[in-house]
């Protein structure tokens, strides 16, 4: 590796060739701002446009200013980060920023999490010398995210993340100069466009131009209401990531916490969805080795590899880009709907409440949720499975706004029956994780044998696609791995292709699967976030008593008294779905 | 057509091609044409030189008077447009300007039929490399 | 009907005209009758002889004796003496600045040599349809020669030599951006012709294109030899239809000639050449926004490095050079290096295409040597400014560009010496401006220009140039105070600091360039609220002259915002806060009594 030298600030620096002048200046601990720049190098997602122009530096020899985040470092290079040249760029390009920004700081879904609210503290802003006409435009509400892009900095951050790394291509800047903003195609509506609601935008935006659509308010109306019982499930990531808005280390697991915290708030019967998790791996693994034995029987019309299904912004990005393929992946529902549907049913059926007195709330690591529960297949007679789904973000919101004192709480447990869950349900928050607690169920139905080592590492890891075959016995089982959409794509174009060397695909929209969704904490792109809320999900499964689905003692109830055998007839209604083909959906108005 | 396969090719046909635009350009032939170039880039058609070329085709034919009259660029001279030039026999060319078809016609019965210059020359102020 | 056997032609240009060129016209012809030669001489008025310093201008044909300065006086001299006894009047002969003899014959006249055209060799005189034109012009000659008797380096070499430089703006030596392409290594390499002309008024590209297409199409290909490349890409605008399709005529004739395609002229050398067109975005002219939009991406610019030579096109090493420096190429691959060198100044070489516009009476396209100072081409070769006002200031490269003023009329033009003023080649527009124009409202009709076309991708150049070009607004609404005097300058530092392509980092030059010459204009707007030109509509005053008005109250009753105010019968006055400057108050004035101020 060919090593350079050189001097920030009268620092020597000894850096490799090819390293940024951002990141050889952290090196020695020299801080340059940013404010477009994003980064999580694990998962080489980088967004360096060198647009906004706060980290410019001054550099020897050169006559304008360079941005530290896309200029190379050269041997012998000197650099100026912070003389009064350049402080003052810095500033007047916040100013600027703000001088087309809303004032509306303290009413903004961003306040105290906004980056460019951090900047200009930091700079010390206290007027904004250059007044003058705003952009404005008109407010985008789509079942799951709010664009507002009058608060848009044209950072490029979600151009990044929906074309470079999902491939979605929802979003892009339009427009021209002082009116150019990021937007769906034609300045459509994002309902219009192939968005699939993944969040990934909402995530990594600095500002308040990108925001879930919030459901709190909807909550808190349905438990006041006396005439509803309001029951809550909570999906396996939250656990792991809730901490952190409470100021906790990341990778902290609130488990216990959450749960009281939710029976705080009004709650009737605080649930899990790693119950349904669970029951997904029933369904989904049952009919992995029903495809599996069709094709090992000779069975050529049988589709392989199978799908997983459980991640809603990933079934919409099928139902939009690989519509051709609506038979390939799993039937299941994903957790939140079979929770839904067993609650509605089974559950209500039990403690005597008519479907239409219960509401179902949610809390997940994701606003595709928000959306999936909201579909039409996902109903009886109008009425919805799953209510409301909240994001990890709106349920700490909601604690805060409860006064209620979270880290003081005592641990509780989830309610009974649905609050019952296995360690296999618990790593569904990771990617690999659904897969693998599928493997820890499927090789036992499979060989009949019991595994000596539920732990599946091959499986493991943050490699955008992993694959690893899994010896069934004597028999080898191809898996494939995916998260984040744009390497889902190249797995399922390979399929497309009939080229795929797969038996079953898991696939989760977000890098990292579900701890990185869309409605988690943000990260401010510190990967290192997202590395230890997978090993939090990896220690709950570990200490969890019991760590194969099929082995649940309340999914085994379940079966018993309700549902019969896995893809049998009543779960075939109430557990699997059918797919949309949307690829038509994207509508242009004239 | 065929391809021109090497540079002598090139050559050769250049010999050929530069006696023929020669002959056209110096008129030492006796028997040489009126040329009549038209400056046919987009200021000038802008202007109306598509009318004033397709003017003088038909006048010409009219009158009896052979000549070409061929389209060419732009000749710098846009305050001036629509301009052509006109190259009579054994002469130099003159190039006139803000060309319409009053003043075509006026360029054909007094410079083309006798040799007398008429108002709204263009005095050439550029040494072109070539030649 | 009698044959004429002498013409005398007399300059009828703007600027000899205001020096009484038609009486010398006049008097040549009284004179003529009355010696009873006019049906043997004929007097012609002409256009300019692009030489008004020394108008008016009398050229006797055939004999091309050159008369300068010629006074309506002297018209019975030259009919007396030259006509009639056949000796030319030395006294009105032009004298040779550097030796001082008289020059008879304007043929040997130096100032033909202000006009060199190579990059324009063509334009005006071939058919651009006909390809066999171009080829008994040395068409072809110069890729025939490269091919055949030259390697890459070698052909690299002659341009680097050559001292030629792009000619689109940036003046990057072109030999240097071939060299460093030829030695990226890749599997495909493009050579790219830039011909998204952007400057408002510049067109030589568009001129070259339709007058000369295959010059450009020749040149692709020898840049394809020198960097080993075999596909040509031209980025054209679609605003130029003529263009297009007489480029597309003479793609399709090298074709058939086999000047294109695959093995070119038995040299093993395949290349061909396609057509990207571009939506007129101005910032589309910076190469890499150009490559983005030739791959259907948006055309917005991308940090450099990486530079097209090493990735750009599709990701593989690209070649963009503008049609202008294209179409000087095949010239100095047959004329030499040295021949090219020899025109120019130490560190720009060769000529450079101008598009002469505003308040100039020549305008037009010239092609000039490099050296030349601003004073020849605007007085000599534009033939001076309009209706003989004054000249206040010359704005060249466009937007990006900077004002040039009367001090700056005798600095040679170069590269680097309009940079050194605090202005820019561009792509050669150059427009005049004289005596009724407003330095600001100048400023601000550039800034309108860079705030419309900026790609928005960058914040200073964003946000920016908006606010910049709303302060000057502000001043030429006479709401102005010194403190955004401060605001205009820290702002343009900072958006030519910190703006991520040439666009931005230029785009305050002409606030920066007015503010330097023309200080004293901003503080008559601040501080007087004045506009000396009168062009800011809202520092106009209409003012009622207590002495004439009768007091007849029609302009009161016309004012459509009631600012006028008076008894019947007594002086009207006209209220400045409430007035909209409409102006149709002194319209209907019958007594004269209202003016402008």
């Amino acid at each position: 590796m060919e090593m350079i030298k050189l001097t920030i600030d009268n620092k020597i620096v000894e850096v490799e060739k090819g390293t940024t002048v951002l990141k050889a200046a952290r090196k020695v601990g020299i801080d340059i701002p940013t404010l477009c720049y994003f980064e999580l190098g694990d998962m080489k997602i980088e967004n360096k446009p060198g647009g906004c122009r706060v980290c410019v530096v001054e550099i020897e020899g050169r006559k304008n200013l360079a941005p530290a985040c896309a200029t190379e470092a050269f041997d012998g290079m000197v650099v100026d980060t912070h003389n009064i040249r350049v402080l003052n760029t810095r500033r007047t390009v916040v100013e600027l920023m703000l001088s087309d920004h809303p004032f509306d700081c303290l009413i903004c879904a961003k306040s105290g999490n906004c980056e460019l609210q951090t900047m200009a503290q930091k700079f010390g802003i206290r007027e904004i010398p250059y007044q003058g006409e705003k952009s404005t435009y008109r407010v985008d509400t789509s079942p799951s995210i709010i664009r507002d892009v009058d608060k848009c900095i044209m950072c490029r951050r979600c151009e990044m993340m929906c074309n470079d790394v999902q491939t979605v291509g929802a979003l892009s800047a339009v427009n021209r100069g002082f009116t150019s903003v990021v937007a769906p195609a034609f300045e459509m509506n994002l309902e219009k466009s192939p968005c699939t609601y993944c969040g990934q935008c909402v995530s990594v935006c600095p500002t308040g131009a990108l925001t879930e659509v919030d459901h709190t308010s909807n909550v808190i109306r349905a438990l006041s209401d006396k005439t509803k019982t309001v029951i809550v499930q909570t999906a396996p990531a939250v656990r792991a990531a809730l901490g952190e808005e409470f100021g906790m280390e990341a990778g902290t697991s609130v488990t216990g916490k959450m749960a009281a915290a939710l029976r705080r708030l009004g709650f009737k019967y605080v649930f899990d969805t790693d119950f349904a998790a669970d029951l997904t791996i029933m369904e989904e693994g049952t009919e992995l080795l029903g495809r599996l034995g069709k094709h090992l029987a000779g069975d050529k019309t049988v589709k392989l590899p199978i799908l997983t299904s459980c991640c809603p912004g990933w079934v919409n990005f099928f139902e939009h880009n690989f519509s051709d393929m609506l038979d390939v992946p799993s039937t299941a529902k994903s957790p939140q709907q079979m929770f839904g549907a067993i609650a509605k049913s089974y559950f209500a059926d039990k403690i005597g409440v008519n479907r239409k007195d219960m509401v179902v709330v949610s809390i997940m690591p994701c606003l595709a949720k928000k959306y999936e529960c909201q579909r039409d297949e996902f109903k009886v007679d109008g009425n919805p499975d799953v209510d409301f789904s909240l994001s990890t973000r709106e349920l700490a919101q909601f604690i805060k706004q409860a006064n209620i004192d979270f880290m003081n709480l005592p641990d509780e447990d989830f309610d009974h029956p649905m609050g019952e869950s296995t360690g296999a349900a618990v790593i569904f928050a990771n990617t690999g994780g659904v897969i693998e607690a599928a493997c820890r169920t499927a090789y036992e139905i499979h060989t009949g044998k019991k595994l000596e080592k539920v732990e599946f590492n091959e499986l493991r890891g943050m490699e955008g696609i992993r694959s690893a075959t899994i010896d069934f016995n004597g028999l080898p089982l191809n898996i494939g791995i995916a998260h984040g959409l744009g390497n889902a794509r190249k797995l399922l174009d390979d399929v497309r292709a009939g080229i795929s060397k797969f038996h079953a695909i898991e696939i989760m929209a977000c890098p990292g699967g579900c701890i990185g969704g869309g409605g988690q904490p943000l990260n401010f792109g510190d990967s290192s976030i997202l590395k230890k809320r997978a090993a939090s999900i990896y220690r709950e499964d570990a200490g969890k008593p019991i760590r194969k689905s099929h082995e649940n003692p309340d999914i085994i109830k379940l079966y018993d008294e309700f549902l019969g055998k896995p893809c049998g007839e009543k779960s075939h209604h109430l557990l699997h779905t059918h797919y949309f083909d949307k690829s038509n959906e994207v509508f242009i108005e004239e | 057509m065929t391809k021109v396969k090497s540079l002598a090719d090139l050559r050769k046909m250049k010999e050929g091609l530069e006696s023929k635009l020669n002959l056209r350009e110096k008129g030492n032939n006796t028997e040489s044409l009126v040329q009549i170039r038209v400056a046919m880039a987009t200021c000038g058609i802008a202007s109306g030189a598509k009318t004033v070329m397709e003017y003088f085709i038909d006048e010409l034919e009219k009158r009896n008077i052979e000549a070409i009259v061929t389209q060419t660029g732009c000749m710098g001279y846009c305050y001036a447009e629509p301009t052509i030039e006109v190259t009579l026999p054994n002469q130099d060319p003159v190039v006139f300007g803000y060309v319409n078809e009053k003043k075509a016609n006026e360029i054909i019965e007094k410079y083309i039929k006798n040799n007398e210059l008429v108002d709204g020359i263009i005095p050439v102020n550029y040494e072109s490399i070539q030649k | 009907m009698a044959k004429f056997k002498m013409h005398l032609l007399v300059c009828g240009g703007t600027g000899c005209h205001a020096s009484l060129s038609k009486t010398v016209g006049d008097n040549l012809k009284e004179i003529l009758v009355e010696k009873g030669l006019d049906h043997e001489i004929q007097v012609v008025m002409t256009g300019c002889f692009g030489f008004c310093e020394k108008g008016p201008i009398v050229k006797v044909m055939p004999d091309n004796t050159f008369y300068t300065e010629v006074k309506p006086g002297d018209a019975r001299e030259i009919i007396e003496e030259h006509i009639i006894k056949g000796r030319k009047v030395t006294r009105l002969l032009y004298k040779d600045p550097e030796n001082k003899e008289h020059v008879s014959d304007s043929k040997h006249m130096g100032f033909y040599k202000k006009q060199i055209r190579i990059a324009l060799r063509n334009c005006g005189f071939i058919d651009p349809e006909n390809i066999d034109e171009y080829i008994a012009r040395d068409g072809y000659e110069a890729l025939g020669k490269v091919l055949t008797e030259m390697d890459a380096q070698q052909t690299i070499d002659i341009i680097k030599k050559s001292g030629l430089r792009g000619r689109g703006g940036g003046g990057f030596p072109t030999g240097l951006k071939w060299e460093i392409t030829s030695k990226s290594q890749a599997d495909q390499k493009y050579v790219v012709c830039n011909a998204d002309e952007g400057d408002p008024g510049a067109f030589m590209d568009r001129s070259i294109l339709e007058g000369d297409p295959h010059s450009v199409i020749e040149a692709m290909a020898i840049c394809g030899y020198s960097i080993g490349g075999t596909k040509g890409l031209v980025y054209i605008r679609a605003e130029y239809p003529l263009a297009i399709t007489r480029l597309k005529i003479a793609i399709d004739q090298a074709r058939e000639y086999g000047l294109l395609g695959k093995d070119i002229l038995g040299s093993g050398f395949d290349f061909d050449i396609e057509l990207r067109y571009g939506a007129g975005a101005f910032v589309c002219g910076e190469e890499t926004a150009l490559i983005h939009s030739m791959e259907g991406m948006r055309g917005e610019p991308t940090f450099k490095p990486p530079f097209p030579s090493v990735s750009g096109y599709l990701g593989k090493p690209t070649n963009v050079n503008n049609v202008e420096t294209f179409a000087s190429v095949p010239v100095i691959i047959n004329k030499g290096a040295e021949w090219f060198s020899s025109i120019g100044t130490e560190k720009s070489k060769g000529t450079k295409v101008f598009a002469l516009a505003g308040k100039i009476n020549n305008v037009g396209l010239i092609e000039v040597p490099m050296g030349i100072t601003l004073r020849e081409i605007i007085y000599e070769i534009g033939g001076g400014i309009k209706d003989g006002k004054k000249f206040k200031a010359v704005q060249t490269g466009g937007p990006s560009g900077g004002c040039l003023t009367e001090r700056h009329l005798d600095t040679p033009i170069d590269y680097d010496n309009l940079i050194a003023a605090g202005s820019m080649m561009g792509s050669g527009g150059m427009i005049v401006m004289d005596e009724d124009d407003c330095m600001v409202s100048v400023a601000k009709f550039y800034l309108d220009f860079t705030v419309e076309e900026s790609c928005g991708k960058c914040t200073p150049c964003r946000i920016g140039n908006k606010r910049l070009y709303e302060i000057l607004e502000t001043i030429t609404q006479g709401k102005g105070t010194m403190a955004d005097l401060d605001k205009l300058k820290n702002l343009s530092q900072v958006i030519k600091d910190a703006s991520l392509c040439g666009l931005g980092q230029t785009s305050p030059n002409p606030v920066l360039s007015t503010l330097d010459n023309f200080w004293d204009e901003y503080l008559e707007h601040i501080n007087e609220k004045k506009c000396r030109s009168g062009q800011c509509k809202a520092l106009m005053q209409y003012i009622i002259d207590a002495e004439q008005c009768v007091g007849c109250t029609a302009c009161a009753r016309n004012c459509p915002v009631n600012a006028i105010t008076g008894e019947r019968k007594l002086a009207h006055y006209i209220n400045q806060d409430i007035c909209i400057k409409c102006g149709a108050c002194m319209e209907k004035c019958k007594f004269n009594a209202i003016s402008i101020k």
